[in-house]
Parts: C-alpha cells; sequence; structure tokens
C-alpha cells in the first residue's frame, strides 16, 4: 500500500505513514479549527494499513502544540492502534515532548491512563 | 479625535500588547498567533512561558472563531458576530481577555461549568479532562466541549469571567484568564 506523507503547516503536523517499516509519525503542531476534516485520511490509512500489518508498528508523536479539537482526534486514533495492537501487529507508542514541557508530558499520561498500548515518555531538548 | 486618545490611553494603561475586535477568521488567528509568537521570542520569554500562552490563545481564540455562528441565517456580519480579543502583560504575568456575544439560553450552562472548573483542583480537572475527552462526542464545528477545561488546567488559576445581559435575546460573555511563569 502508499504511504502517507502530509507536509505540515502553521496549524498541521507533518505526517508519514509508512506500511513497510510500521513507523507512523506525526510532528509539528496540531491545531486546526476544524481538526476532523484532517484526521480523517490518517484514519483511512490505518483502516488500509490494519488488513496487512507488519509484525511491529511504531508510532511517533513529536507534537509540540495540539488543540483540544485536535485531543478527540488523537484519541480516536490510539483507539484505532488499540483495535490494532490485537490484530496481528505490536503496536508501541513513544510521546515524545521537550525539556520543561510539563503540559505535553502530562498530555502525553493522560493518553496513556486511557488506552491500552505501550507508551514510552521521550523527553527531548528540541522536537 | 479626543476618543482615539482615550482608546490608546486605555490600552496603554492595561499594558495591551495586541487588541483585536470584529469577526474572528481563520485566516486572521493564524496572524494573531504568528504576531504573539515573535513578539515572545523578541521579548525572550521562556519556552515554558511561551508555550503557555501559546496553547491558551489557540483555545480562546478558537472559541471566538466557533461562536460565529449565533444566527445561520444572516451573512455573518452582524454586529452579534463580532467579538474582543486582547492580551495584556505585566512584570511576569500575561492577560488574555476574550469578549463574545452569547444566547441568553447559553448562559446557565456555561456559567455552572466554569464554577464547576474554578472550584477544582489541578488533580480534579484532570480527571474531569479526561472524562469529557473519552465521554464527548465532536460537535459538528469539531469542538470537543475540552477548551475551558483545557485553558484553567494550563493557566493554573482561576478563570474570571462576566456575563452582562444586553436585550432578551443576547448576553456579553467576557473571559480573563492570567499566565505566570
Amino acid at each position: 500500500m502508499e504511504n502517507l506523507n502530509l507536509e505540515g503547516s502553521a496549524k498541521t503536523p507533518t505526517v508519514k505513514f509508512d506500511s513497510k517499516s510500521g513507523k507512523l509519525e506525526l510532528k509539528g503542531r496540531s491545531i486546526p479549527e476544524n481538526s476532523i476534516e484532517f484526521y480523517k485520511p490518517l484514519n483511512d490509512w490505518i483502516d488500509g494499513y490494519a488488513t496487512n500489518p507488519i509484525g511491529e508498528t511504531t508510532v511517533d508523536i513529536k507534537l509540540e502544540y495540539f488543540n483540544t479539537s485536535s485531543s478527540k482526534c488523537i484519541l480516536d486514533l490510539f483507539k484505532q492502534l488499540e483495535t490494532l495492537n490485537k490484530q496481528g501487529t505490536a503496536v508501541k507508542v513513544n510521546w515524545y515532548f521537550e525539556e520543561d514541557d510539563e503540559d505535553m508530558a502530562e498530555a502525553g499520561e493522560d493518553y496513556q491512563a486511557i488506552i491500552d498500548l505501550p507508551f514510552e515518555m521521550i523527553e527531548v531538548e528540541e522536537i | 479625535m479626543k476618543t482615539v486618545y482615550d482608546i490608546y490611553q486605555m490600552l496603554e494603561k492595561k499594558n495591551v500588547i495586541l487588541a483585536f475586535q470584529g469577526v474572528m477568521t481563520s485566516e486572521l488567528l493564524t496572524s494573531i498567533l504568528q504576531i504573539m509568537e515573535t513578539k515572545m521570542d523578541r521579548l525572550e520569554e521562556t519556552p515554558k512561558i511561551k508555550k503557555k500562552v501559546f496553547n491558551i490563545l489557540v483555545e480562546c481564540l478558537q472559541n471566538l472563531y466557533h461562536h460565529i455562528d449565533l444566527d445561520e441565517i444572516d451573512d455573518g456580519n452582524r454586529e452579534e458576530n463580532s467579538s474582543l480579543f486582547m492580551i495584556a502583560k505585566t512584570n511576569n504575568m500575561y492577560t488574555i481577555t476574550t469578549g463574545n456575544y452569547m444566547k441568553n439560553a447559553e448562559v446557565e450552562n456555561l456559567e455552572n461549568k466554569l464554577g464547576l472548573i474554578n472550584s477544582m483542583s489541578s488533580e480534579e480537572l484532570k480527571t474531569y479532562y479526561k472524562e469529557v475527552l473519552i465521554q464527548g462526542t465532536m460537535s459538528e464545528k469539531g469542538t470537543a466541549g475540552l477548551g475551558m477545561i483545557d485553558i484553567a488546567r494550563k493557566s493554573g488559576k482561576s478563570l474570571e469571567f462576566n456575563f452582562l445581559e444586553i436585550n432578551k435575546d443576547l448576553t456579553f460573555f467576557s473571559l480573563s484568564v492570567k499566565i505566570a511563569d
């Protein structure tokens, strides 16, 4: 299947979903006014990937900012991956946050508490 | 021309660094965010305060953006669709103030929600946020009912708000959020 590559903008993150390596990356800012529209192709891609996933799927979330409209969409994305995790691929989430960004670290913890997937919190100097 | 000076003095006295009155659009929102990022870079704010101000700004401005559907039947240019946005800085404190019209019928809900948010500790807010995130459904506009909770969590301070009834249909809602290191 084709990879999903979207270039980031002032309000949307860079998306790199690679079906061969099983690496799914979201990077940058996710602050669109209406995030449903933006996340729909991502959900669709994962649906496609779910039909033939590789053994290990790694999700790298490297967000600098995200708004509350996106938070719901990100939860839905994780839910999709949670289902996928039980269907022939081991899904792992790497949640990146910048030093001193307690809010982003806490946001990761919120998802970790809700979603049944292994989360790794990774503190970096700059995203 | 006296009024211009009055407005100038008022903004100066309140240490307003950016203000806008009118209909909030997506493009305008992007511009305001860019201006504020540049300003904060120039002021050499810490990454922590920059992130908090930016995050809260996004939610406040998007609240103004989304409320613009008081009346779907008209062209969206009525005064009721207008809003006010101000950001002020004194010492190490940023204050974001917004004002917008809302329907009287929706006041009670919002007032209760803000009262509940202000009564909560940071731990309770965290739990409340997760509850709404899990149960909450998304509106067509893409709002999830999390904005005010998120603003309160990130600000770490009580939200100041006021409801001023304008007529039998409309109320002017104002909100003030403080952000400090």
